[in-house]
């Protein structure tokens, strides 16, 4: 089984990603989304734990459009972190065998 | 492959109605069905048509309406929570004694039931909140 | 009707926010649809089971004795995250001791309630045919 985890809030605002990448099984998919978005940025406070999971097999991807409306560059964003629309999103979520959604 | 959408927030305070409008179309757009579109908590907030925000804003609420009557989408208002923050059909307007119904066009009221049997009945459920 | 495996997992604090209740009327509805139901509290949703919540003071309904009827609903898969209690400096000391009656076992009183690892909390989402997040 592999799992579709979606994160809707900064990382720097609450604890969403920390506690979803603790539960991250290899062959699941993060994806960023909505405020999410802050945490698929190089350099931050989150870089490390995230190339960690990464390391451990788990993906990861952001939605582009909540990264344009923040004026958010997807070139700051982190190697290894696919960019997805709307129509991946969905790709994403169909792909996976169930949703966690960290709200 | 079917879907079912549960939206938590009501519009224009988190972007989470937003965001599960732009997902449901983009499913519809991708050769997907949506099973049902259930709105619970504050999300019920979405099936008011007393919504009027300014000209150059998006009407969160009328885009569900259109959204629903191009796909005979099921947009399902939870009873409990509807009661609870004042959304009403005819009927449940009558039950309650209050003067009118607000409910959205293609909008319907049900049972907490609805989100259940979604969650059966669908290969995924979305969930949409803060 | 088919049969799916129901996971509820439970974040947020009671009161400051209606999840927390609202989550626990979706558990009491679904309970009737005879699916395989399993709760999960991890982050500040562990202190939706703290005992001894009186809520006179704040004016709204003290919606904690609903957990302890889980059991009569055929509720009893309740999952703790350690790593949350651990954080909060709580123990299942300070939480509702929750159960059920066994009808295999001549109605044997039986703890519904498990203390878990993020490890145990991966495999329990990773099971799930349907998650509902509150």
């Amino acid at each position: 089984m592999s799992t579709l985890h979606t994160v809707n809030k900064s990382p720097f605002e609450r604890n969403s990603l920390d506690t979803c990448l603790t539960v991250a099984a290899t062959d699941s998919t993060v994806l960023m989304y909505e405020d999410g978005v802050a945490g698929a940025l190089q350099n931050t406070s989150a870089s490390s734990a995230i190339s960690d999971a990464m390391g451990q097999g788990v993906k990861f991807a952001v939605l582009g459009e909540d990264l344009d409306a923040r004026g958010l560059s997807s070139d700051r964003v982190m190697d290894g972190i696919s960019v997805v629309d709307y129509a991946g999103f969905v790709q994403l979520a169909a792909d996976h065998d169930n949703v966690q959604s960290w709200l | 492959m079917k879907f079912s959408i549960q939206v938590n927030e009501g519009p224009y305070t988190h972007q989470a109605a937003d965001t599960a409008y732009q997902f449901t179309k983009a499913a519809l757009e991708n050769g997907h069905e949506i099973f049902r579109v259930f709105f619970y908590h504050d999300g019920v907030n979405n099936g008011t048509m007393y919504g009027v925000p300014p000209q150059d804003d998006r009407n969160v609420q009328s885009l569900w309406s259109e959204l629903a009557e191009q796909h005979e989408l099921d947009l399902v208002v939870c009873v409990a929570a509807a009661q609870r923050r004042g959304i009403m059909d005819e009927d449940e307007s009558k039950r309650h004694g209050k003067g009118a119904s607000n409910i959205a066009p293609g909008f319907r009221i049900s049972g907490l039931g609805q989100l259940i049997e979604a969650g059966i009945e669908s290969d995924r459920l979305m969930v949409f909140g803060d | 009707m088919t049969e799916k495996t129901f996971v509820y997992l439970n974040r947020k604090a009671p009161y400051g926010s209606v999840y927390a209740l609202e989550s626990l009327e979706v558990v009491l509805i679904g309970a009737a649809f005879e699916q395989n139901v399993k709760l999960i509290f991890i982050d500040d949703g562990v202190y939706q089971l703290t005992k001894g919540q009186k809520t006179d003071g704040i004016g709204m309904k003290n919606f904690s004795p609903t957990f302890s009827a889980l059991g009569d609903y055929d509720v009893n898969q309740i999952y703790v995250d350690e790593q949350s209690l651990k954080d909060r400096g709580l123990t299942m000391d300070d939480l509702q001791a929750l159960t059920y009656e066994d009808e295999d076992d001549d109605w044997a009183e039986k703890n519904s309630m498990h203390l878990v690892n993020r490890e145990q909390i991966a495999e329990l989402i990773g099971d799930a045919d349907v998650l509902l997040n509150f």
